[in-house]
């Protein structure tokens, strides 16, 4: 027996590619604009969302029908603003530096559109299980958004991978800067961010046709 | 059997084909088509995208040449210093500045037009239509706006960028909203701003010269001006002439002013654009200028220098003349109603000297100015036409349709509406 059935695992798989949340639906951009210039914190960025997404919706979901409809944006507030001040003082007790480059963006998980768009369209309608699966599939479809866009970003922009220096030394000029190579300081600004996620859509609707609207 | 013969016969091989944009693309380039239209009554002209594109690299052209001796002479000159009794035959037309001049500015322009090209060659195929002409004057223009010494695979990257993501993703030549060769540049600056500012890049070798003995440098006047000081070396004819040190083809405004009145005699660029612009930046100069004589900037301000730069000298340093004759009057990214094009103009001027005076990171705001406006264009449009649609209702309104009391007032009021 498969560990999940079909139905469960298209929960997980669409939001990876064909239904993802930032190159498809084009939501939580700000944060993929704002924190994705080190591949270390796009990674966890996205480890922070995932977690809140995955634990917020089963909450939502347990709570679906205590709820009553007219606050229940209130409520979902509530929960994912409580999950994401344990992410921020994890952090900070754990990766300071870190918390200090995601600064307010940790903070400001709380508005990203995805995870209340989540909570809306998915939890509050189905089962714990589903709506976790649901959960964490939309928060690794950014996930993976993200640290792409780092990787990218930081690659081009300063020649490291997680910090570690992997084109050679700009300053010693060793490596690829020894023959005249320089980083890229336009990856560096948010707006390159923003072309990378550009580049990304194009490339995603070059391979699969169906995702081009009508004009 | 002529190349023109052999050429028609082979464009029926390709007919149909994968490849045959690329091919049309020369056949049309070198020859006029055998081909005539089948239906419909046309106008026989010969002015059409090619010839306007041609017309502006023949304007471009002085500008070109002049860089290249310029090049030399500021190279030369900054070695064995500015010669005196500077005298044009003998110290700017030569052979030796001209042939350093060629060797260094030649391959910015082969690397320009090469890639571009290319990627023009190759979406063209993918997406199965001509190639458009569109990038014939922005080749050339790339290597006039940036310094001699750009490294030709950084050139390669920008032009690559300003291309793909400045141009083809907005459906190619005529649907862009920023003008291709200024967002080439915008990327370099942004990118590699080492290469694109400060007092080492602007004369040929001072770069690899920086730190030893024989260390040389050239800053342009604004630069020199941005950090506080007031006095330069440079004469005013220096300056209108172009011996001055700068981006490749931009320091000459004497040939840029031939270039701008031959775009506007040949009709291809708008006389209303670089008019306006040039009052723009006239005007902005002008309240400097007032604010410094009013005392109301101490002399150890860091705008103080640029400040009290006499406001006409403003279009004679710097790209403020290439950006308002060359880039300002770009069809397709610039304003297109009459009134639209005076506003535009003026706004591209009056920034650009503001931007120049208040950037602390490189006092050159003309690029900046230019793909501001630019993105703003197809909003100035739009409210010059809501204007006059309002006018002529407004007109409309208050007219008296005669005769006043017969059958035919009926008539006449659906025929005016």
């Amino acid at each position: 027996m498969a560990l999940l059935s079909k139905k469960d695992s298209n929960l997980i798989l669409d939001p990876l590619a064909d239904n993802n949340p930032i190159t498809i639906q084009v939501l939580g951009i700000c944060s993929a604009l704002a924190i994705t210039a080190e591949l270390k914190a796009s990674l966890v960025m996205a480890i922070s969302v995932i977690f809140v997404m995955g634990i917020g919706n089963i909450v939502i979901s347990l709570l679906r029908n205590v709820i009553p409809s007219k606050i229940r944006i209130i409520a979902q507030l509530i929960v994912v603003a409580t999950l994401v001040i344990v992410v921020d003082q994890v952090l900070k007790a754990f990766a300071y530096e870190l918390s200090k480059t995601l600064s307010v963006f940790v903070g400001l998980i709380i508005t990203n559109c995805i995870i209340m768009g989540r909570f809306e369209a998915f939890a509050l309608g189905n089962g714990v299980w589903r709506s976790f699966l649901d959960g964490i599939g939309n928060a690794l479809g950014y996930g993976v958004i993200l640290v792409i866009i780092g990787f990218f970003r930081e690659l081009l922009g300063s020649g490291t991978l997680f910090g570690i220096p992997v084109l050679g030394d700009p300053i010693a000029k060793t490596g690829l800067y020894s023959i005249g190579y320089e980083n890229n300081g336009f990856m560096i600004i948010p707006p390159a961010a923003l072309i990378v996620v550009g580049i990304i859509i194009w490339v995603q609707r070059t391979r699969n046709k169906a995702l081009i609207e009508e004009a | 059997m002529g190349l023109k013969e052999k050429l028609h016969q082979t464009k029926l091989k390709y007919q149909g084909k994968k490849m045959a944009p690329a091919f049309n693309a020369i056949h049309t380039f070198l020859y006029s088509p055998n081909e005539t239209t089948h239906s419909g009554g046309h106008i026989r002209s010969v002015d059409d995208l090619k010839r306007t594109m041609n017309t502006v690299i023949m304007a471009l052209v002085p500008c070109l040449l002049f860089g290249m001796f310029n090049a030399g002479y500021q190279h030369y000159s900054a070695i064995n210093g500015f010669p005196e009794n500077f005298s044009v035959m003998e110290h700017f037309i030569t052979w030796d500045n001209f042939w350093l001049g060629a060797i260094t500015i030649l391959p910015l322009v082969i690397v320009s037009y090469g890639v571009g090209l290319a990627i023009e060659f190759v979406f063209a195929v993918i997406k199965g239509h001509e190639v458009e002409e569109g990038y014939l004057v922005t080749g050339m223009l790339v290597p006039l706006i940036v310094p001699v010494d750009t490294p030709l695979w950084m050139l390669a990257i920008a032009v690559a960028f300003g291309v793909v993501i400045g141009k083809e993703v907005f459906g190619g030549t005529g649907m862009n909203i920023l003008n291709p060769a200024l967002t080439i540049r915008a990327f370099l600056f942004f990118a590699y701003p080492t290469w694109m500012s400060g007092d080492k890049v602007w004369v040929h070798g001072a770069v690899e010269r920086a730190g030893t003995a024989d260390a040389i440098s050239g800053e342009t006047i604004l630069g020199y001006l941005a950090q506080g000081n007031s006095d330069f070396s440079y004469s005013l004819s220096d300056m209108f002439f172009g011996f001055i040190p700068g981006s490749v083809g931009e320091t000459s405004t004497f040939l840029i002013l031939l270039g701008g009145l031959f775009l506007v005699f040949t009709k291809i660029a708008s006389w209303r654009i670089m008019l306006s612009a040039v009052l723009g930046s006239l005007a902005m100069g002008l309240i400097f200028n007032g604010v410094v004589e009013a005392g109301w900037i101490p002399e150890y301000s860091k705008f103080y220098g640029l400040m009290s730069f006499e406001y006409w000298q403003h279009l004679l340093v710097g790209g403020l003349a290439f950006g308002i004759v060359y880039m300002a009057t770009d069809p397709v990214t610039g304003s297109q109603t009459n009134k639209g094009k005076w506003i535009y103009g003026f706004l591209i001027g009056f920034m650009s000297v503001m931007i120049r005076v208040f950037n602390p990171g490189y006092p050159e705001g003309v690029f900046l100015a230019i793909l501001l406006l630019n993105v703003f264009a197809p909003t100035i449009d739009h409210y010059v036409v809501r204007g006059n649609v309002k006018r002529r209702m407004k007109r409309l309104k208050n007219a008296t349709i005669l005769p006043k009391v017969t059958g035919e007032v009926e008539e006449l009021k659906t025929e005016t509406v």
